[in-house]
């Protein structure tokens, strides 16, 4: 009798304590978080860290080499699978998990808990909504990232090179505010018998690097992959846009040798070997040239956002991803990934997101004094997220990236042709893949 | 009478092999209790039934289901199910003049480095066949390339190239970095980069199936060659050529094969530029099955194009080598 009394007193508080639990009322204890294999991730495994601490619920990020990151997801998609609750993914992705329904709709949820209004409008704008201008929103901008620029501050504050430049060029020697700025200084600097040239540029053909390089004089040139009726003809192949790439073009002249396939890693490469005055890079592999270990410029490196085209007007190439709930899951996981987003917006949250090394797109956590002063390149970067664009998020963006990137590379690295007979054949090749997919007639 | 194999004799019936063994018929025709007799037939199929089983899993069957894919248009990442489309992306591959160019560089890579691959891997054999002190050590040294990974090699001769400080243009004699070639970034250079960095990873493969030919060539076909005071350039073209050009053909054979599906050294290169000089079908059919496309039903026709020939070009090889051995 005294057993038998035990047992139901056990299974009744066995009972008490699975309604009871704060994570148990909707039977979720953990939540899965696919990302890429990089630093960020780990910053956000910290962050769930501390929300297992305030509630209870383990969140588990599991990295992925950036290598075979899209594949594994889109696998995922593909099976409807269930392996992750919420997904941090490229901007570009938007147009197919969308189309085909991967995504939960979070206009609802960032416009009634006022999320929405906490971030920058262009990491919304670029990181969640599709299609573009719809007020539909897929995604919480999480790792804000663009282009940006580090340059040598030793070679720039130089009294000699300040002179000499001025002589040269009539103005004086500064951070550039035009590309054409730019352009001169990359040329003063570039001095093979030093072993030192003026600039990196981004020149990658296998994936999207030259065209995220490019992009950034080629949108400050008024330039723009296709027009809001998808048609790419007389859109991407202005007068401007042509110019832009001569531009580009003659960038690359003044860059290391050897640097004709070169993407991020190459840029910092070129930079702590010495070899190169200024590098453009993503944000996210800054902080390694803050790095005294790394960089033996580190102290005299200085960093700044994209100088303005011919009317004025500043781009710079988007990097970065938001955060996504993945469809298939129950209400149950819906209802949880939700509530974690709900947290990790919050600006306690974001500002910890930030001090940890993460780029927040929170407008109050970027305007911070805290946030400007935290790492040298930050307030670069705080400026440039208010004036990044993308590349495209339509499901056929892939198909429009290949296009791109074997003219531009084809041109810019090869020397075939003109910028004019590039910039043709990129709008008659997109047109193709547009017209292919239905987009224009 | 019923033959049972596992009992048979050189075709003899079972009673006969077992009288002559001493068992009597009632031992013969009784198996143990609970104990079922297999056929060698019935064990040779056991055997072979989970390498078969592999087989269809992991070849078969998906050379089938691609050979169906190649007629749909079908994304693997998407949830739409293929849709037939017979036969229009061959089509569409055969009439774009982008992929007539990615076969155009393929075929001169190939011809390039094969026939290279074979002067320099003959030459080679030649070199070592005769025996001297630390032939064996430079035997061994020469075959190190072929034992290395491709994307390591190409890893490798990146920074050979590098103008900047890789060591292959001092060592040519270009000291002026300004107006040093730049292999990989150069249109013209960039094919034949790779054709040396194949040929040097490979030629020791050509080398050691001419040396095995080589040392199979008896003596005295050389001693009578000598009586007969036949010169070398005789002697090489009449005994040595010929009796190596079985094993010759087999190397090219396999190299001409690798050569047409060459895409780790490429990519691990110059990623199929600058621009497309360098980008052979490999390439494109990786671009176009992954890397953001993802168009599995075009790629599955390219394959299959691909496929169709290094059969034919193999077949080519095949005969010359039968009428070889005929002739």
């Amino acid at each position: 009798m005294h057993k038998k009394s035990f047992l139901i007193l056990a299974l009744l508080g066995l009972l008490v304590l699975t309604l009871g639990a704060p994570a148990g009322a909707q039977g979720i204890t953990e939540l899965n978080i696919w990302w890429a294999e990089w630093d960020p991730a780990n910053y956000l495994q910290q962050i769930g860290n501390d929300y297992e601490a305030a509630t209870g619920i383990k969140v588990n990020v599991v990295q992925t080499p950036w290598g075979g990151y899209f594949d594994r997801v889109a696998t995922e998609w593909a099976a409807q699978g269930t392996a992750f609750d919420m997904v941090v993914g490229d901007s570009q992705w938007l147009g197919q998990a969308i189309t085909e329904g991967h995504y939960v709709d979070m206009t609802e949820f960032l416009t009634s808990t006022g999320i929405k209004d906490t971030v920058t409008p262009a990491t919304l704008t670029y990181y969640g909504e599709y299609p573009s201008g719809s007020g539909s929103y897929y995604a919480y901008p999480t790792e804000g990232d663009a282009n940006g620029w580090a340059y040598r501050k030793d070679l720039f504050e130089n009294p000699d090179n300040m002179a000499a430049f001025e002589a040269e060029f009539g103005y004086p020697l500064a951070i550039p505010q035009t590309w054409e700025q730019l352009r001169d200084i990359a040329k003063f600097f570039t001095r093979p018998d030093e072993g030192l040239y003026g600039i990196g540029v981004y020149t990658q053909i296998d994936y999207d690097g030259i065209t995220m390089g490019f992009q950034n004089p080629f949108f400050a040139y008024g330039g723009d992959w296709y027009d809001a009726e998808f048609n790419a003809l007389g859109v991407v192949d202005t007068p401007e846009t042509i110019a832009a790439l001569e531009l580009y073009k003659e960038l690359y002249s003044y860059a290391p040798p050897g640097t004709n396939n070169a993407f991020f890693a190459e840029m910092n490469d070129v930079f702590v070997n010495g070899q190169a005055a200024m590098i453009m890079n993503y944000f996210a592999f800054f902080p390694a040239l803050a790095n005294p270990e790394i960089n033996p410029f580190a102290e005299s490196t200085g960093y700044f956002s994209m100088p303005a085209g011919p009317s004025g007007e500043r781009y710079a190439a988007l990097g970065g991803q938001g955060i996504s709930i993945n469809a298939y899951i129950d209400d149950a996981r819906k209802q949880a990934s939700f509530d974690f987003i709900t947290w990790f917006a919050t600006q306690e949250v974001q500002a910890s997101w930030a001090a940890l090394g993460g780029y927040t797109c929170n407008i109050a956590v970027l305007e911070s004094p805290e946030f400007l002063a935290v790492a040298p390149f930050n307030a670069a970067f705080a400026e440039t997220m208010t004036f990044v664009k993308d590349f495209s998020n339509i499901p056929e963006f892939g198909q429009l990236l290949a296009v791109v990137q074997q003219y531009l590379h084809a041109y810019v690295v090869g020397g075939e042709g003109t910028a004019e007979d590039a910039m043709t054949s990129i709008a008659e090749g997109m047109d193709e893949v547009l017209a292919e997919a239905g987009y224009v007639g | 009478m019923r033959y049972v194999n596992s009992s048979n004799v050189k075709g003899r019936p079972v009673s006969q092999v077992n009288a002559q063994r001493g068992l009597s018929s009632r031992q013969e025709t009784v198996p143990p209790a609970g104990r079922r007799q297999l056929s060698d037939m019935r064990i040779v199929q056991l055997f072979i039934l989970p390498t078969i089983i592999l087989l269809i899993l992991m070849n078969i069957f998906p050379l089938i289901y691609s050979l169906f894919l190649s007629f749909t248009n079908y994304s693997v990442i998407s949830s739409d199910p293929p849709v037939w489309v017979g036969l229009e992306n061959y089509t569409h591959i055969l009439s774009d003049p982008d992929f007539w160019h990615n076969f155009a560089t393929t075929g001169t890579y190939a011809l390039l480095s094969v026939s290279l691959q074979t002067i320099v891997g003959f030459a080679l054999a030649m070199l070592l066949r005769s025996k001297f002190t630390g032939s064996g050590i430079i035997t061994t040294l020469v075959l190190v390339p072929m034992m290395l990974s491709p994307i390591v090699v190409a890893v490798f001769w990146r920074l050979i190239f590098n103008p900047s400080f890789g060591i292959l243009n001092p060592i040519l004699g270009f000291t002026d970095i300004n107006t040093s070639p730049e292999w990989l970034g150069d249109p013209a250079l960039a094919l034949w980069a790779i054709v040396i960095v194949d040929v040097w990873q490979w030629s020791p493969f050509v080398m050691l199936l001419c040396l095995a030919g080589l040392s199979a060539i008896p003596e005295y076909l050389y001693e009578a060659a000598a009586i007969d005071r036949a010169s070398a350039w005789f002697q090489f073209r009449r005994i040595t050529l010929p009796q190596v050009m079985p094993l010759l053909l087999i190397a090219v054979l396999f190299r001409t094969i690798e050569a047409f599906k060459q895409f780790d050294l490429v990519q691990g290169l110059t990623f199929g530029g600058p621009g497309d000089a360098t980008e052979t079908v490999s390439v494109e059919l990786y671009r176009l099955a992954f890397q953001g496309q993802f168009e599995t039903g075009l790629s599955s026709a390219l394959a299959y194009i691909v496929l169709v020939v290094i059969i034919a070009i193999s077949n080519l090889y095949i005969r010359a080598l039968n009428r070889l051995r005929e002739g």
